[in-house]
């Protein structure tokens, strides 16, 4: 959500803090004592941030160059952008790369139209409503190792429901949705979507909560049909909503695991077989950290120049409209 | 907001449908763990147990450690859910009131962190664990899972620590209060519900976490619910349905429960840290 609300934000907080500076010369000590005692009260949290976080993530990007490996005795050793010439010519990740492609579009896209319709019912006064809400948000709080074998059971061949219905519907007898060639994409992308509708949905009604109400009646008394007052009144004000988590969905579900890794393990035949889950195949399968780590550093890279992409677009075209 | 009538209908079968996608799985799944081997084993399972048994809630735990995953979990995700409280509530209420470089390259780290790929941060922590002796050990997994769930910690700690008035601080200060007995004695009681809501956020995500369990874990006796839940699900993919489903639908039960406690405070939190400019 940062992404965008960043901008809005630090105008607001840029305000805040000359009015800060203000206040502070006039009543002087707090404000020294609070850049003194900031200290204090960052570095508890900093010191992890930098020794969990930041510098495991250099760390790996510097592995990318190397010939680490798992439980080698041999000292590992620098060997320069070799990692990448063979991800280069490596068929089997670029297959895996377009599946991850394919997955995170086909599960971003329908998520957000998904959540941006049940958000905007639930932002209406409608019966039912607390039951809607409170049903919206349960997948985001399951286990994703649940949900996989929640859906797994779904669409088990014998005792799933989904073929249970067909059967009843007399749409012939059902397949083995997960482990056809052709349906197993399209299953796991379906469970993709169930599983992230709760967070978009929860967004998208944060910012529709903050949508100018006046505005949309004063819409509605000049005659904008409901298309209308959604175009001119309500998408205006939800974009950088939008924008922000289209594009934190978009990278949550390329580098996403588990759901996959319960649902088909990569399976049949790589038809389903993530970045991610070819990553940690290669690394804790194989013991291949090097090369893992320079997989890692393709995805990280290929999905920024995207996004970057996706995000300046956007506000271009926001810009004319 | 005046609609028209089939307006009116047309959104209520809008809202049924969106109930039934939503719900079904999980109806199918609780009826899936009262089903009696009989039942699954037949070709035409139905929507509700035929005779409801617990039958496969004790296999579930006659072939799984579940009790002694369940305490790991427990145990991992109390221990990061205190720990990424303590550490995030000073830095977010840093980052919300000051505009220094240094509360910019947090809430930089915060976005950042987000985008990269999980396989890039585990080996390198996967090393350093090592080289500590702390993978396949709780404490490690514990640090792993603080690091990982400060960023929404701190997303949303900033989203309330902006909501308490400034001037209230500052009245304190005119007041004479020190700065300390500030932030004790008029900051923590209006932040409370607030760290108690990330605190208790915090604990579900590493509660439902798997890949770093994963990895980390390699001995069944550390490993936590997730990764146990797994094990249900034999080589060939082929699975024990009834006894899989109740496992999984008790791992589910403590998320879904603290979940229905901070529901509404998660939105608030959201809002404010997302939409408040």
């Amino acid at each position: 959500m940062s992404l965008t609300t960043e901008g809005r934000g630090s105008e607001g907080r840029g305000s805040e803090g000359r009015g800060g500076a203000r206040r502070a010369s006039g009543t002087g000590p707090p404000r020294d004592l609070v850049s003194h005692g900031a200290w204090f009260l960052v570095l508890p949290a900093l010191l992890p941030i930098l020794v969990l976080s930041v510098g495991p993530l250099l760390y790996g990007i510097l592995l990318a160059f190397t010939d680490a490996q798992s439980g080698r005795t041999e000292p590992t050793q620098w060997i320069g952008g070799l990692n990448f010439r063979d991800l280069g010519h490596d068929t089997l990740f670029w297959e895996s790369f377009r599946i991850g492609l394919v997955w995170a579009v086909g599960v971003t896209v329908p998520q957000f139209l998904l959540a941006l319709g049940l958000a905007l019912l639930l932002n209406q006064e409608l019966r039912l409503r607390w039951l809607a809400r409170a049903l919206a948000i349960v997948p985001w709080a399951m286990p994703e190792v649940v949900v996989g074998i929640m859906w797994r059971l779904v669409y088990s061949p014998d005792a799933g429901v989904l073929n249970e219905t067909l059967r009843d519907l007399g749409l012939g007898d059902g397949r083995d949705w997960l482990s056809g060639l052709a349906t197993a994409l399209p299953a796991v992308i379906v469970v993709g979507v169930w599983a992230g509708m709760s967070q978009t949905t929860v967004a998208l009604l944060a910012g529709l909560q903050n949508t100018p109400r006046e505005l949309h009646e004063a819409a509605a008394v000049d005659g904008a049909g409901a298309w209308r007052r959604f175009r001119t009144v309500t998408w205006p004000a939800l974009r950088p909503v939008a924008l922000a988590i289209t594009a934190l969905n978009f990278i949550w579900n390329f580098n996403s695991f588990a759901l996959v890794y319960v649902l088909t393990s990569g399976g049949p035949g790589g038809r389903t077989r993530l970045p991610m889950l070819f990553a940690y195949e290669e690394a804790f399968r194989y013991g291949q950290f090097g090369y893992a780590a320079a997989m890692g550093c393709v995805m990280v890279a290929v999905i920024s120049v995207l996004l970057a992409l996706f995000l300046v677009g956007r506000l271009r075209g926001g810009d004319r409209a | 907001m005046r609609t028209s009538a089939t307006g009116r209908v047309g959104q209520y079968l809008a809202l049924l449908a969106y109930l039934v996608f939503l719900a079904f799985p999980f109806l199918w799944l609780v009826s899936t763990a009262f089903k009696s081997p009989r039942e699954l084993g037949s070709l035409r399972p139905g929507w509700f147990p035929e005779d409801p048994t617990l039958a496969n809630f004790r296999q579930a735990f006659d072939e799984q450690p579940l009790l002694r995953a369940a305490g790991n979990s427990l145990l991992a995700a109390a221990g990061a859910a205190l720990i990424a409280v303590l550490l995030a509530t000073p830095l977010a209420y840093v980052m919300a009131r000051h505009r220094t470089l240094l509360a910019r390259a947090a809430t930089g780290w915060v976005v950042v962190s987000q985008a990269f790929p999980l396989v890039l941060v585990i080996i390198p922590l996967f090393l350093v664990l090592k080289n500590l002796r702390l993978i396949n050990s709780l404490p490690g997994l514990v640090m792993v899972y603080v690091v990982w769930a400060l960023p929404f910690a701190l997303w949303m700690l900033v989203g309330y620590v902006r909501a308490v008035p400034v001037e209230l601080e500052e009245a304190a200060a005119v007041d004479g209060a020190g700065r300390l007995r500030t932030l004790v004695s008029v900051t923590a009681p209006l932040l409370a519900p607030g760290i108690v809501a990330t605190g208790l956020f915090a604990f579900i995500t590493a509660w439902n976490e798997f890949f770093f369990a994963l990895v980390l874990l390699k001995t069944p006796e550390k490993q936590t619910l997730p990764v146990v839940l797994t094990h249900f699900i034999g080589a060939e993919g082929v699975a024990d349905l009834g006894p899989l489903a109740a496992a999984a639908f008790l791992a589910t039960l403590p998320s879904l429960l603290v979940f229905a406690v901070i529901q509404r405070r998660i939105t608030s939190g959201m809002l404010t840290g997302a939409v408040k400019s």
